[in-house]
């Protein structure tokens, strides 16, 4: 490294030999720059315009009272004294953080256990593997539409298995029934869907740890429990890390599972941040408020990515 | 063996509500028969020739976008050094920081602003640039396994360097492009949320919009049976892909892009 250092120098300094080399090399190494930036300009280009321009206009627009059709106007700080009073964003960003919770717990536990049980290749957990997996490649807006039929009272099975039970009297919507049997449509909707990407991550985790550290633990007599405590999991910490920060970031930004399957009802009882900043924007036509919205919960989740990438650093460390 | 019936039965669970849409998508009042698929096609919201045309160009547009961007992105970071490599390489990744639903509303203002509301183009650029992320991160790392001494014998023979990226690299990156474009479609084939809020007219809808479409339009009843034939549609091509994929899709994570 500490050549190119000295060729960067003034060329009438140097001594002959670096005067011809040094100016080619410097000359070369331009090149290579300017054809650099010339293959990443169109990344540039999308990062610029479809993210970072959007990014300011966001928090310009929170600003303004910014209605669908029509002139922006500054209005600052309406939008944001707006959400302190609405009982609707209240309502929805506490059932946010309790679905948030709930989802993470679920799915976490669910995605682990699936994926301590594929481990090891043995026969049939290729086709497990598969079997988990598959749910995957239905996008999230066709599965919660598989969902809605499957636990509709017109069609689906469940309801008829329950109700031969003597369990039910036949009539029970699952997904608008009660908040209760509604949230627990979503809930079960979201492991299908996601149980099998989640063991996905935590499988390349779990591939990662020496097979010799579970030799020697076996050797040193350690029970199946304490090999899981002591080391399976603080060499997971990363992967866990990484599975979380995915799971809370997209159960706060939840949407299609609500809007399709539940329609945010019964009376909004799931009715999530995002549904309300969709229905200030193209509902109420007012966008300045939607931008108010997003703009909290961009700051949330920034400083919360933020605190997790800083927990990570200092744990691997 | 107490491991093997609790993954049987798991398994079981996982495949039910896939097969069970297959057989409610085929079953009608009088027995089986492809009615549901029928009152799909021609009932008035339901999908029709344009919303799967919609969907195709989605998909094609936001596969193609995707791959140019990210594979001369990769190469640039990859393989070359330039001033303010870093921060740009840092920004593409801070898209997964900010996530879309939160800069979608600004989005719809932006495009309105270029002429882009309302159309498939403007709603495959915005795709693309939630690709970004994923793909560049890839096909960075794709350039930089490529050894050295490939890129500089091509140099030497007299290629450019975009010679040596199409005549030479390109192939040697190819398990890096086909991960890339499995993700860049499924995404954009399935997403509804962009489209929801980017689209306005139904003759612009993708599929996934004008399926829901036929259970959130309406007040009345819902079509159950004709909602599944649509699931069916939408999942088949994804399934296919999948079946036969299954082992980029794995490699996509297996190769690092996911291990934070």
């Amino acid at each position: 490294m500490a050549r190119p250092l000295v060729a960067t120098k003034p060329p009438q300094d140097s001594t002959v030999d670096e005067t011809v080399e040094a100016p080619r090399r410097r000359r070369l190494g331009r090149r290579r720059a300017l054809q650099g930036w010339l293959y990443a300009s169109p990344t540039a280009l999308m990062v610029g315009l479809f993210f970072l321009v959007p990014l300011v206009l966001v928090g310009w627009m929170s600003l303004h009272r910014w209605p669908l059709l029509g002139e922006p106007e500054l209005n600052f700080p309406d939008n944001y004294a707006g959400v302190a009073d609405n009982d609707l964003i209240a309502d929805a960003a506490w059932f946010t953080a309790k679905y948030t919770v709930v989802i993470t717990v679920l799915l976490f536990v669910l995605a682990f256990g699936l994926a301590l049980l594929v481990q090891r290749r043995r026969r049939g957990v290729g086709f497990f593997r598969t079997a988990f997996i598959l749910p995957m490649a239905v996008g999230f807006a066709s599965a919660s539409l598989l969902f809605l039929g499957m636990l509709s009272d017109e069609i689906g099975p469940i309801n008829k298995f329950v109700a031969s039970l003597g369990l039910i009297d036949g009539y029970t919507s699952w997904t608008s029934g009660s908040p209760n049997s509604a949230l627990g449509s979503a809930i079960l909707l979201v492991l299908w869907r996601f149980a099998g990407f989640m063991m996905l991550i935590l499988l390349t985790g779990l591939q990662a740890i020496p097979l010799e550290l579970y030799e020697a633990a076996r050797v040193d007599g350690a029970s199946r429990w304490q090999t899981f405590r002591q080391v399976t999991l603080p060499l997971m910490r990363p992967t866990i890390a990484l599975v979380l920060t995915l799971m809370i970031t997209g159960s706060l930004l939840a949407f299609d599972q609500f809007w399709i399957l539940t329609r945010g009802g019964p009376d909004n009882s799931t009715t999530s941040l995002v549904m309300v900043i969709y229905r200030e924007a193209f509902v109420r036509l007012d966008l300045g408020s939607a931008a108010g919205i997003s703009v909290l919960l961009l700051l949330v989740l920034v400083v919360f990515n933020v605190v997790q990438l800083g927990v990570l650093r200092r744990r691997s460390r | 063996m107490i491991n093997r019936i609790t993954g049987a039965a798991l398994a079981i669970l996982f495949l039910f509500p896939l097969l069970w849409s297959g057989w409610a998508s085929v079953r009608t009042d009088s027995g089986f028969g492809f009615e549901n698929y029928t009152r799909l096609f021609t009932e008035d919201g339901g999908i029709g020739f344009q919303q799967i045309w919609n969907s195709v160009v989605v998909s094609a547009l936001t596969v193609a976008g995707t791959l140019l961007v990210s594979t001369l992105g990769g190469y640039a970071f990859g393989r070359f050094r330039f001033p303010g490599r870093d921060v740009l390489f840092l920004l593409t990744l801070a898209i997964l920081m900010v996530p879309y639903a939160t800069i979608l509303i600004a989005l719809y203002v932006l495009l309105g602003w270029l002429g882009l509301d309302d159309s498939l183009v403007g709603l495959s650029l915005v795709l693309i640039m939630f690709q970004l992320p994923f793909s560049l991160f890839m096909m960075r790392n794709s350039f930089e396994a490529i050894p050295k001494e490939l890129e500089e014998s091509a140099l030497v023979d007299g290629c450019t360097t975009f010679t040596a990226l199409t005549r030479i690299l390109l192939r040697v990156v190819r398990p890096g492009l086909v991960t890339v474009s499995l993700f860049a479609f499924l995404v954009s084939w399935n997403e509804f949320f962009a489209p929801l809020i980017l689209l306005n007219s139904t003759d612009q809808f993708t599929m996934t919009l004008a399926v829901v479409n036929m259970r959130t339009a309406t007040h009345g009843s819902i079509d159950y049976a004709a909602l599944e034939a649509g699931v069916v549609v939408m999942a088949v091509p994804c399934l296919l892909l999948f079946a036969f994929m299954q082992r980029s899709y794995v490699r996509g994570f297996m190769s690092g892009a996911l291990r934070g």
